[in-house]
């Protein structure tokens, strides 16, 4: 069947089986090429395989909290937004979330995700107490810290190469309410959101929206937005007597592809002004509730579909602390120019990062989606070569395009990756088409 | 506050799961019964972290029928509604072949399920109140060549929740008779089916409870297999021996 990720490009004809328990799995990953697929929600390719995609919809179980600890433990196809939906109500939120809640625990894992609080708390990574992995001989390893541990490293940030995730221990935070105080604040240009970042590096959450469009002294003119968990006292009148809880929304769903003309520089300037002027309106403290402030986007659903038929392509970066200046006003120049206007560009600043194969470094990153197109993809292979210039690296859970070259010279990590799987601790039987095309 | 106890007999299959899933959701306790229950470890917490309701399991055996009157006397309260999801479809090829595995699909469709719903039908009726409700087969309806075997014994379950419902109705127990067409369960996996026509597990637990909220007798869960089987059954039968579905 085709399979394609969260941006519906490349789509791929991939062979997919969904077992219905461990022995089966099992069974299915000695067969060799295997790679476990979640919810589809990475961009491209790297939850498909063209010969033994395992999809992991019926590993779905939670299987107990420890309230103490706020340990979670529940089987890798578990979905972030059923874990919300029963622990917020009773005052636990993950500590580490992605820009969307469709998201599986294994996938969490294999990609490391990070959220608007990398600069001060971290990647997922580093609130997984364990995991159990279905390894290439085909028996189950506890990995942990002590446990396994060369595995459990390499496996977080991972990709999914090193095996599958049967389940995992997770902390999450305690939270007094389920909304977010937010504040915004006006950056003219670049240097100026890295400025405030600077400042702002106790608050909890913080990510940027730039208007990619600005050029010359306004470049990156962006709003900054602030968050931090509210207490459970200032949340609004009308719901405090159950902070934990908000009120339901509707969802909208985009019902079918847009035709590809219909997101071009104009209606990309109009949305990026409009976006501007209201956020700057809006500047003053206000609360947001979570699933409004963590997963915006998550409100529409099949919200890829309007890039139309021909998908869209995600560019994701990040630069080292000291290039960043630099490098992300080189990137801001090069999208400017050739007016293949992105519809969201988002900036976040990133903490420290301690780990084999995680994305995360300290430094800057920046996204930007793109529908696919022969300008965009010229695009993106120059922000390619820009982002190797200034020593940053990609995200390969976003990636869909890059070529083996640019990977390579962008991760000296690789080699070390690529050996340790290589040694016989792990025979390459994992691999995917995302894999296949960087040489990992 | 629970608003009532849901047992499901067969609770391994997926449709089992899907409407404990929903049971449960909506408030109910719930009793899973199968064969080797403490297999279903995973599942029980996991119903009772997201929905907050009390599970427990029981080991039971559909086909050991001289155990379903202790077996329900042994559970800790009288559930108030009951679900038999318990169903074995084996392979038709094999199922002529051999006398053995045809009894076993007869027992597991027919025997079986009857035996166990017979119980809880004096219990409920003595007590005044319930609800049964037996996943019975559109295959039941007409019989095939490819699967006339499962088909007949689903026919012969048809007809005793038919019967069932017009003993018990007067007694104030519900009993609803659910015909699902094909849904996306292991039973199916690997088979050439046209996806209009299948259905999820969840879909029949939305019939379930509706039909369970509202006294429904017989649903289908989905409407062109309601349209599909008057087609079906009003074949004439000089035509149909001779058809190829």
């Amino acid at each position: 069947m085709i399979l394609s990720g969260w941006g519906r490009y490349p789509r791929i004809d991939a062979k997919l089986s969904a077992p219905r328990n461990e022995k089966d799995l099992r069974a299915l990953v000695l067969k060799g090429n295997a790679i476990a697929r979640g919810n589809g929600r990475a961009y491209g390719d790297s939850a498909v395989s063209t010969q033994n995609t395992l999809h992991m919809k019926y590993f779905n179980r939670m299987l107990a909290f420890d309230a103490e600890h706020g340990q979670l433990v529940a089987q890798a196809g578990v979905l972030l937004a059923d874990i919300i939906d029963v622990f917020l109500p009773l005052g636990w939120f993950p500590y580490v979330t992605p820009g969307t809640k469709f998201v599986t625990l294994g996938g969490m894992i294999a990609a490391d995700v990070h959220g608007k609080n990398h600069h001060k708390e971290g990647s997922f990574a580093k609130y997984v107490e364990w995991i159990d992995l279905l390894t290439s001989d085909g028996s189950i390893k506890r990995c942990s810290a002590i446990e396994n541990s060369d595995l459990f490293k390499w496996t977080l940030g991972g990709m999914g190469l090193t095996g599958i995730v049967l389940r995992a221990a997770i902390r999450l935070r305690p939270v007094q309410s389920a909304w977010i105080e937010q504040r915004t604040l006006v950056a003219d240009n670049i240097g100026h959101a890295i400025e405030l970042f600077e400042q702002s590096h106790d608050v909890t959450y913080s990510v940027a929206w730039i208007d990619c469009l600005q050029k010359g002294k306004s470049i990156g003119r962006s709003l900054i937005m602030l968050g931090e968990h509210a207490d459970a006292l200032i949340v609004p009148s009308k719901y405090r007597k159950t902070p934990l809880q908000i009120p339901r929304k509707r969802k909208l769903r985009v019902p079918l592809e847009f035709p590809s003309w219909s997101l071009n520089s104009l209606s990309v300037r109009a949305f990026n002004e409009l976006y501007y002027w209201n956020g700057k309106r809006k500047r003053d403290q206000q609360l947001v509730d979570w699933d409004s402030y963590f997963y915006p986007l998550d409100s529409i659903l099949g919200w890829n579909k309007i890039y139309g038929r021909r998908g869209f392509a995600q560019f994701q970066c990040v630069l080292p602390l000291k290039t960043a200046d630099d490098g992300l006003r080189a990137l801001l120049s090069a999208i400017a120019s050739t007016r293949v206007g992105s519809f969201l560009a988002v900036l976040k600043r990133f903490g420290a990062q301690d780990s084999n194969f995680s994305f995360p470094m300290e430094g800057y990153s920046l996204a930007l989606d793109f529908p696919v197109n022969k300008g965009s993809l010229d695009l993106m292979k120059r922000l390619d070569s820009i982002t190797l210039e200034y020593g940053g690296r990609f995200y390969l859970a976003k990636d869909s395009r890059m070529s083996r070259n640019v990977f390579q010279h962008s991760e000296p990590r690789a080699k070390d990756y690529l050996s340790y799987r290589n040694k016989g601790a792990i025979p390459a039987v994992f691999g995917s088409a995302q894999s296949e095309r960087l040489g990992l | 506050m629970s608003k009532g106890i849901a047992l499901i007999l067969g609770a391994r299959s997926a449709i089992a799961m899907a409407i404990a899933h929903l049971f449960a959701k909506n408030g109910y306790d719930i009793q899973l019964a199968a064969r080797n229950p403490d297999s279903l470890a995973a599942d029980k917490s996991d119903i009772e972290l997201r929905y907050k309701v009390t599970v427990t399991w029981h080991d039971f055996d559909a086909l050991n029928i001289a155990s379903h009157e202790q077996f329900v006397e042994q559970l800790p309260l009288l559930p108030d509604i009951a679900v038999c999801a318990v169903g074995y479809m084996g392979d038709q090829t094999e199922n002529e072949r051999d006398m053995k595995v045809t009894s076993m699909v007869m027992r597991s469709n027919y025997e079986g399920p009857a035996s166990i719903l017979a119980v809880l039908a004096n219990s409920f009726e003595a007590r005044g109140s319930g609800c049964l409700v037996g996943i019975s087969s559109v295959a039941g309806e007409r019989g095939r060549a490819t699967n006339y075997i499962y088909g007949s014994a689903k026919a012969g379950f048809t007809v005793f929740l038919s019967g069932l419902r017009n003993r018990l109705s007067k007694k104030n127990v519900h009993v609803v008779t659910v015909l699902p067409g094909f849904v996306a369960t292991k039973m199916i996996d690997g088979m050439d089916l046209p996806s209009k026509l299948i259905g999820q597990p969840e879909e029949v637990a939305v019939g379930v409870l509706k039909a369970v909220q509202k006294k429904q007798n017989v649903i289908y869960v989905k409407p062109i297999w309601q349209l599909i089987m008057v087609i079906i059954r009003n074949i004439p039968e000089r035509f149909f021996k001779r058809m190829n579905i």
